[in-house]
């Protein structure tokens, strides 16, 4: 079995902060790292590939070069190979452009049987990308996979739901976005490491995926951000301080009582 | 094409690079600004540069062919599951009808299913003129293939210029292949769409970063304009009883699904969805541990059946399913009240929630950003507090 798993560097946005005098992102000293949802796309292809044995795990990302970082850590822990798919003509891609570009580049691979994403990009948040690649190359795509069992040509697939979960029978090949509950991510091996600390990446560019330099980029891209803003700062209502549980307890219920809430 | 930087007028002061969200841009040796790769051309270091040594050079069209004046009308698609209206569809239908008004076009909603025909009625009750409905077996459960299949035949045939989806599980897994397959632009939860009437541009903004900051974004050449919006973020219209329309029933060829449905569980069954909820009691990390939401389940008890939330924090915790999460990567929800206990406040967080009608928070750090958006802030001890509550709820 041959599984491509396509990540994404991102910033940790967790670590992002606004400054509360500019009212502006403060990005000093927050670290690029692979999207948090990418890691158990990638740990679903590595615990398929110990089950399975004969599977190949590719792992592909689109980006500059500082994303060759993140895929020497995919190779840390499991990935067989890696292609970085990085050329200036993809910059400014929308989830369109972005969706073609990365299917242009599977196609150059050996077929694969599944391609897996994560859920989303904790920097985008769209979830556009993983349908956008699948329907690119013509292939079933399933979103919000919390497990995989493969047998043969078929795989079935736990799907969440708002209320609960699917289970879907697919015949392969077959694309799935994965979602956080599909397992725990492992942390690179030190055989893995030494494999990674080797390994010299040479970047795809736009003209050997033999993408249409068309469909590539901003230019490309149906979308146009018109502007950034950063959301007005919010201040809040009353507080309570240093008075005794009760007495705040029952004033709260007294409010939400007045207030026909309760 | 996109962003050009003056390097006789770049003075090296690196606020661009403070400033770009995409940490698209760097000083190179000679103390210059450049641009990699991952510049979205989003225009924020244009407005920054102090001498104007960065410009955006505006993109060619880039669908000559496309006659976006012949896409007319706004659509809403009616998302159902097992026969049952989504909440999302009425709320969609709802602001769908503002931005149907400015542009003096008629409101239709998309209904896809097998037997679904007595649906229609009630989307007419909340605003729709016409309602679109593919009746087919394919169509019985939701699976994303004949979905999309369907929804682009419908476009293809009727062209509207805007469409939108409930950013839902069923939403999201579908609109984005309709989106390649038409060749049109999609925008993600957007929480906020207007109208350009001069240029008929759908203007939609949405959260970015993780909501630290948010984007307009337009899809100038591309029809139609393509949005989802989360369940929550817009409020349901009243329904006008006795309001019909027209029901243009389409007989279209779907394909069979290539992913087959085997079973479906749901797992909410014995729990309060806090999706739909009207007051909701959320722990975070405060809560120091899975034991300890039993506390914030006789709290939502005592409230007559409120709903638990959980901070992305407690779900990554283990301490509880990410059922009951609640922000950016969780839902997006609008109770009545909304009651978080032992919640920092994670811009994350806070995304998911802050449209809720009361915010109480109760936290030991008085710095703590939930504060910000609280109407009432409790500082405190949430073990001694909330007992308290529960007590005084009962007396």
């Amino acid at each position: 079995m041959h599984i491509i798993v396509c990540l994404k560097q991102v910033p940790n946005t967790t670590q992002v902060r606004i400054n509360p005098e500019t009212n502006t992102l403060v990005r000093d000293g927050v670290e690029s790292v692979m999207n948090p949802f990418d890691e158990n796309a990638l740990e679903m292809a590595l615990q398929l590939k110990e089950k399975h044995p004969g599977t190949r795990v590719t792992a592909l990302t689109m980006g500059p070069m500082q994303a060759a970082d993140m895929l020497k850590e995919a190779v840390g822990r499991g990935a067989d190979e890696v292609v970085l798919l990085c050329d200036r003509a993809f910059a400014g891609s929308d989830t369109w452009a972005t969706s073609y570009a990365l299917s242009t580049a599977i196609r150059r691979l050996e077929p694969a049987d599944l391609v897996l994403f994560g859920k989303q990009a904790i920097d985008g948040d769209t979830a556009q990308v993983g349908p956008g690649v699948a329907d690119w190359l013509g292939i079933p795509c399933i979103t919000y996979a919390q497990g995989i069992e493969v047998a043969g040509e078929t795989a079935v697939v736990e799907r969440a739901f708002e209320d609960g979960y699917e289970k879907l029978e697919v015949t392969l090949p077959c694309a799935l976005t994965v979602l956080k509950e599909a397992n725990v991510p492992r942390m690179a091996s030190l055989r893995g490491k030494m494999a990674a600390k080797k390994l010299a990446i040479e970047p795809m560019t736009a003209e050997a995926s033999g993408a249409d330099p068309a469909k590539l980029g901003l230019a490309a891209s149906p979308t146009r951000v018109m502007k950034i803003f950063s959301p007005p700062p919010k201040t809040g209502g009353v507080k309570w301080e240093g008075e005794e549980p009760v007495v705040v307890a029952r004033r709260l219920v007294d409010m939400l009582r007045e207030r026909n809430v309760i | 094409m996109g962003l050009k930087i003056n390097r006789e007028a770049c003075i090296g002061c690196g606020v661009c690079v403070s400033t770009c969200p995409f940490g698209a841009l760097a000083l190179d040796e000679a103390e210059k600004a450049v641009v990699n790769e991952a510049c979205t051309a989003c225009g924020a270091c244009v407005d920054a540069c102090p001498t104007n040594a960065l410009v955006l050079e505006v993109a060619e069209k880039t669908a000559p062919d496309l006659e976006v004046d012949a896409w007319r009308g706004v659509w809403v698609f009616a998302e159902q599951r097992a026969g049952k209206l989504q909440d999302v569809a009425f709320e969609l239908l709802g602001e769908g009808r503002v931005l149907a008004d400015r542009l003096g076009v008629e409101l239709c909603a998309v209904l896809l299913g097998e037997k679904v025909k007595d649906l229609a009625p009630a989307l007419f009750e909340h605003g729709a003129d016409k309602v679109y409905l593919v009746d087919h077996p394919a169509l019985a459960h939701y699976t994303a293939e004949p979905y999309a299949e369907a929804m682009t035949a419908l476009i293809r045939r009727y062209k509207p210029e805007i469409l939108l989806a409930g950013a839902t599980s069923m939403g999201r897994g579908f609109i984005a292949k309709v989106a390649i397959q038409v060749g049109t632009g999609l925008t993600a939860d957007c929480t906020g769409l207007d109208i350009d009437p001069e240029k008929r541009l759908l203007l939609q903004t949405r959260p970015a970063f993780g909501g630290n900051i948010m984007a307009c974004i337009i899809c100038p050449d591309h029809r139609p304009q393509m949005a989802t919006v989360r369940p929550k973020v817009f409020k349901q219209p009243e329904p006008e009883p006795g309001r019909t329309g027209e029901l243009i029933v389409e007989a279209l060829d779907v394909p069979p699904a290539k992913v087959r449905v085997l079973e479906m569980v749901n797992t909410m069954q014995n729990e309060v969805n806090v999706a739909g909820a009207e007051i909701i009691v959320t722990g975070g990390r405060g809560m120091g541990g899975a034991e300890n939401f039993k506390l914030l389940r006789e709290l939502a008890d005592a409230l007559g059946g409120a709903a638990v939330g959980a901070s992305r924090a407690a779900v990554d915790a283990g301490w509880i399913s990410s059922f009951h999460q609640v922000g950016q990567t969780g839902k997006t929800v609008r109770p009545k009240v909304y009651i978080a206990c032992g919640v920092s406040g994670q811009i994350q967080h806070l995304v998911g929630m802050n449209s809720s009608d009361t915010i109480i928070a109760i936290n030991k750090d008085p710095d703590a950003p939930i504060f910000n958006v609280a109407d009432v802030g409790i500082v405190g001890d949430l073990f001694q507090i909330i007992p308290e509550i529960i007590r005084s709820l009962k007396s």
